[in-house]
C-alpha cells in the first residue's frame, strides 16, 4: 500500500471531561473510496466528522489529507484544501433561494469575495453554474424558491449539491437521508449513486439499505472506539456488531 | 422587466432629488437638513453591521463620537482644513473599529452586545474625565474651519455644510451599495443567517465580520466628523449610550437591510422630534415610541414596507370580495 491516501487518521482522541467521545480512532480513505461509518446513537459519529473538519479540536491524533497534515487548520481552511462535509441537520440559508445558496458557495470556492468592482459577470457565472448543478441533481424546479419553502428531501439534495460544488477531494456525508420521508429517499439514493467516482467518501448512515448499497467497506463505531471494520458481508456476519448495533435479528 | 427597471431608477432618484429640492425650497432651515443627512449616514453605517452582517451592536455611538472628537480636535490643534480633518476622523475610527472588532467579534449574542456597550461607556467616561482635551461637560468649543477647497466657506446659513454632508452621504451610499451587492455582501447575508453554513463552505467568518465592522466604524466616524464640522461643536452627547439607541431606533423604524431604511427612519425620527418637541418637550418621545411599536408590530420591514403592506392588504381584500 504505497499509494497516497486521500484521508488518513491516526490515533484520534477526544474527551469532554469524563466523557470519552473518540478513542484512538484510525481510519484510511483511498482515492475514490466508499466507506460507511455506522454505530448506535451516541457512538461518536458526528463528533468524528466535527473532529475531521476542524469544528472540534482533538486532544490527540493526526489527520492527513493527501499526505498533508491538517493540524491547527480552521474549518474554512480545511474546506479550501478539499475536505468538505454535509450536515445531519440541514445548514442552509433559509431566506435565500436554492440557486443563491449554491451560487454563494461557488463564489466562495472561486474566491470572488473581495471583488468590489465588476463582480456582476462573475456572479452571473456563479448563478449559471448553480443552475447547472441543480439540473444535475434534478431539482432545477427549486432554483427560484426560498429554501425554507422546499420539501425536506430537496433541502437534503441541496446540502449535497452545495458540498459537491466546492469540488471536494474527500467528502463526509453525515446522514444524507436523515429525516427524509420514505417516499423521497429513493431520490437521495440516486443522488448518492451519481457522486463522482474519484471523490473519496465517508458516509454516516443509519439506514442499512443505503449502507449496503453504497459502501465497499464498513467501519463500526461504538462508544468512540472502532469496534469492527471490513466488507459489508463480513460486518453483517460479525456477532459483536450484531450485539451492539444491528440487534438480534439478522439483516 | 423594462418598466420595473424604470420604476427602480425613479425610486433611487427620489431621495437625492428631495435633498436638492430641500436646499432651494427651505433655505432658512438648512441646518435641519444637514442634521438629517448626518443621521442618515449614521443609520446606514449601523445597517451594514447590524442589518446585513447581523453584528449585534449598541456601540455605534463610540465611532460617531470618536469621529466627531477627532475632527474637532484636528481642527483645533493640527489644521483647520475640513477635508484633512474628515480623513483623520475616518482613519482613527477605522483603526479603533479594527482593533475593538478584533477583540470582540469572536463572540455573539448578548456577550457581544455587552462588549459593544462597554466600549462606548469607556470612551464616554474618558471624554467626560479628560476635560483638558475634550472640554468635558462644556463640550469642545472653538472649532474653526477653512473653506472647503479654499472656496466654500462654512457660515451661519449652512449652505456649505449642507452640500458637504450631501456629497459625503452620496459617496458612502455608492460604496455601501457596491458592498451589499458584491459577493462579500452576499457572504455577510449568509453569515447573519447561518455562520456555521458559511464556515462549511470555506468562508473565513471572523475576517469578513471584522472587515464590515471596520467599514461601518469608518462610516459612523465620517458622520461624526460631519456633525463636528457642521455645528463647529462637539458635545459629550455624541458618545452617549442614548445616541446608540437613537440610531438603532431610526434604523429599525425605516427598515433594516435596505440601505434606504436609514433615509426614511432618520428623517421621520428627526421631523417628529422637531415638531412634537414644539408641542411639548416630553411628548416627542411618546410619539416616536408609539411609532416604533406600531412599525415593529405591523410592518416587518420597517416603514419602507408600508407601500407593499398596503398592496398586500388590498389584494387580500379584493380576494375576499371575489369570494
Amino acid at each position: 500500500m504505497s499509494t497516497t491516501r486521500a484521508l488518513s487518521v491516526r490515533g484520534l482522541a477526544k474527551r469532554f471531561g469524563a466523557l470519552v467521545v473518540a478513542q484512538e480512532i484510525d481510519l484510511d480513505l483511498a482515492p475514490g473510496a466508499r466507506v460507511a461509518l455506522i454505530g448506535p446513537n451516541g457512538a461518536g459519529k458526528t463528533t468524528f466528522v466535527n473532529l475531521l473538519t476542524g469544528f472540534l479540536e482533538p486532544d490527540r491524533g493526526r489527520i492527513e489529507l493527501w499526505g498533508q497534515s491538517l493540524q491547527g487548520l480552521r474549518p474554512e481552511q480545511r474546506v479550501r484544501r478539499g475536505l468538505v462535509r454535509t450536515h445531519q441537520i440541514n445548514q442552509l440559508l433559509a431566506d435565500n433561494t436554492a440557486r443563491d445558496n449554491l451560487a454563494i458557495a461557488i463564489a466562495e470556492r472561486d474566491r470572488h469575495a473581495w471583488r468590489l468592482f465588476r463582480f456582476g459577470r462573475q456572479w452571473d457565472r456563479c448563478c449559471e453554474e448553480a443552475q447547472q448543478r441543480l439540473e444535475e441533481m434534478e431539482t432545477a424546479a427549486a432554483a427560484d424558491r426560498r429554501v425554507s419553502e422546499l420539501p425536506y428531501g430537496e433541502q437534503r439534495l441541496l446540502e449535497i449539491a452545495i458540498a459537491l460544488s466546492l469540488r471536494p477531494r474527500v467528502l463526509l456525508l453525515d446522514e444524507p437521508a436523515a429525516g427524509v420521508p420514505s417516499h423521497e429517499t429513493e431520490v437521495i439514493h440516486q443522488a448518492l449513486d451519481r457522486l463522482p467516482a474519484d471523490i473519496a467518501i465517508l458516509i454516516i448512515e443509519h439506514d442499512m439499505g443505503v449502507v449496503f448499497r453504497f459502501a465497499h467497506e464498513i467501519v463500526v463505531l461504538a462508544q468512540g472506539r472502532v469496534l469492527a471494520r471490513g466488507s459489508p458481508a463480513a460486518i453483517s456476519a460479525d456477532p459483536r456488531v450484531r450485539a451492539v448495533y444491528l440487534g438480534k435479528s439478522p439483516v | 422587466m423594462r418598466r420595473a427597471r424604470v420604476v427602480a431608477a425613479i425610486g433611487h432618484a427620489v431621495p437625492w432629488a428631495i435633498a436638492v429640492v430641500y436646499f432651494f425650497a427651505v433655505p432658512s432651515d438648512l441646518d435641519f437638513g444637514t442634521q438629517v443627512m448626518i443621521w442618515i449616514l449614521f443609520a446606514m453605517s449601523l445597517d451594514l453591521a447590524l442589518g446585513y452582517a447581523g453584528i449585534l451592536t449598541l456601540g455605534q455611538a463610540a465611532f460617531f463620537g470618536l469621529g466627531a472628537y477627532t475632527a474637532g480636535l484636528f481642527a483645533i490643534h493640527l489644521s483647520p482644513d475640513p477635508l484633512l480633518g474628515h480623513l483623520a476622523a475616518i482613519g482613527v475610527t477605522m483603526l479603533v473599529g479594527a482593533l475593538t472588532g478584533a477583540m470582540i467579534l469572536h463572540t455573539t449574542g448578548v456577550t457581544l452586545l455587552m462588549l459593544t456597550l462597554a466600549i462606548v461607556s469607556v470612551l464616554s467616561q474618558y471624554a467626560n474625565q479628560a476635560t483638558d482635551l475634550t472640554g468635558g461637560d462644556n463640550g469642545l468649543q472653538g472649532i474653526r474651519l477653512d473653506p472647503i477647497f479654499g472656496v466654500f466657506e462654512f457660515n451661519i446659513f449652512g449652505k456649505t455644510a449642507y452640500f458637504y454632508a450631501l456629497v459625503v452621504l452620496f459617496g458612502w451610499f455608492v460604496l455601501a451599495r457596491r458592498i451589499v451587492h458584491s459577493p462579500f455582501g452576499r457572504s455577510l447575508d449568509g453569515i447573519r443567517q447561518n455562520p456555521h453554513r458559511m464556515r462549511a463552505i470555506g468562508t473565513p467568518v471572523w475576517w469578513r465580520l471584522l472587515a464590515i465592522y471596520t467599514i461601518s466604524a469608518a462610516m459612523a466616524g465620517s458622520a461624526g466628523a460631519l456633525s463636528a464640522h457642521a455645528t463647529r461643536f462637539v458635545g459629550l452627547s455624541v458618545l452617549d449610550l442614548l445616541t446608540s439607541g437613537t440610531v438603532t431606533v431610526a434604523l429599525i423604524l425605516g427598515g433594516t437591510r435596505r440601505l434606504y431604511g436609514g433615509f426614511i427612519g432618520a428623517t421621520i425620527y428627526l421631523v417628529v422630534q422637531d415638531y412634537s418637541a414644539k408641542i411639548s418637550p416630553f411628548f416627542w418621545e411618546f410619539v416616536v415610541g408609539g411609532l416604533l411599536i406600531a412599525t415593529v408590530l405591523l410592518l416587518e420591514g420597517g416603514l419602507l414596507d408600508f407601500g407593499p403592506a398596503v398592496l398586500r392588504l388590498r389584494d387580500r381584500w379584493q380576494a375576499g370580495q371575489r369570494r
